[in-house]
């Protein structure tokens, strides 16, 4: 392991991924984590942003967008995914919506090192009790895994995370 | 205090095309739909989201009329919607809040400060243009003409009786006649949609 993250994650990246996966709207609550894909994403015409006030109101936002025929993400951080869990589990799971849900992934590092407290620490076992399958993306070189989410979210008929794992923005620096 | 079978008789002749997100007044409202097909009934996927999904609709299909019958407590578990909705400004959103002040399918607990919130000066002040409050039949039916006419984000907020429900759930009498799943393909289909998944699988619905 090594204790630098190598390249970054570039959010020009991101955002090739989530047009070639034909995504209409970005269902946000800016994070720490994923900040740094703001302006880009409100100046793409392409996209069109829905800024919430909570987490959980993400995903029942998201799954009107779905029955209405359009293809959303949301992005948001780990602490609003345990916020959201049970609009999570009723408006995605129970409505089976295949939804990616890009996840700013706070407190999260190569060496492992967090607090009793640390968000961190709950992220990956509440995905897992949830049954929700996810993917870790540190930087360009992943940023295929996007296109692998929306895959998955598609033929399993359910939300698929993406754990945005940058050791250089936000709380993780 | 409006009865709620009251209610949704007032709004059925300006119904039109809209979709209608039906929410607690399902029951009544599939008595009286002439248009299953568009109508969402939801049951209860995650309480607190009802207005946030609508707004998904309503931003889908701009061309639609989006017409929810949303709760009180529903809407209290996630008041952060209202700004939200606002700010996007959907021309073809009609918010409709029955306030029975109190939690009737859990036997009528009292929501928080249940008798003095006003939740048309919330939505007015969360930045819906238009914002109505009534308690009874005479003049809400009068107005609604003239507030479906309204561009939206519309929001009107009626004093309804409560219908509390204290069975437990597995006795209470079932007016579904088709599956979640069934609904939410009728709706897309409807649309001119071909959906991407069977929606609503998950959710058991029992019907009559």
């Amino acid at each position: 392991m090594v204790d630098k993250q190598e390249g970054g994650l570039s959010p020009v990246r991101i955002v090739e991924e989530l047009k070639a996966n034909d995504i209409t709207h970005v269902v946000w609550l800016p994070d720490s984590e994923t900040n740094f894909l703001y302006q880009l994403l409100e100046s793409d015409p392409a996209l069109s942003l829905i800024v919430v006030s909570r987490e959980g109101q993400a995903f029942s936002t998201a799954a009107g967008l779905v029955i209405g025929g359009k293809k959303p993400v949301v992005l948001i951080q780990n602490t609003g995914l345990l916020e959201s869990g049970d609009s999570l589990r009723g408006w995605g799971i129970g409505l089976n919506m295949p939804i990616v849900v890009m996840v700013g992934y706070r407190g999260w590092n190569r060496r492992g090192v967090t607090s009793e407290a640390e968000v961190a620490l709950f992220t990956e076992p509440m995905l897992n009790a949830l049954g929700i399958r996810y993917y870790l993306v540190e930087n360009d070189s992943d940023a295929d895994r996007i296109g692998v989410a929306f895959a998955d979210a598609e033929r399993l008929g359910r939300p698929v995370a993406i754990l945005v794992g940058d050791e250089f923005h936000g709380f993780n620096r | 205090m409006i009865e709620v079978s009251e209610m949704v008789r007032a709004i059925f002749p300006y119904r039109g095309d809209a979709i209608v997100v039906s929410g607690r007044a399902s029951r009544h409202w599939s008595e009286i739909s002439e248009r299953p097909s568009l109508d969402v009934a939801l049951g209860d996927p995650g309480m607190g989201g009802h207005a946030s999904f609508a707004l998904g609709l309503a931003i889908a299909q701009p061309d639609v009329r989006v017409i929810l019958f949303d709760s009180e407590g529903d809407l209290l578990m996630n008041l952060g919607a209202m700004p939200t909705i606002a700010e996007q400004e959907p021309r073809n959103f009609y918010h409709f809040v029955m306030d029975n002040e109190c939690y009737a399918t859990t036997g009528g607990q009292p929501v928080p400060n249940a008798k003095r919130i006003q939740y048309d000066v919330i939505a007015q002040a969360c930045g819906y243009p238009s914002a109505f409050s009534y308690d009874e039949i005479q003049s809400f039916s009068r107005d609604l003409e003239y507030i479906l006419a309204l561009p939206g984000p519309v929001f009107v907020t009626m004093k309804v009786f409560p219908e509390i429900e204290n069975l437990p759930i597995g006795q209470r009498v079932r007016w579904q006649t088709r599956t979640l799943e069934e609904n939410l393909r009728d709706l897309q289909t409807e649309l001119g949609l071909s959906q991407r998944a069977p929606h609503g699988r998950n959710m058991r619905v029992v019907k009559a």
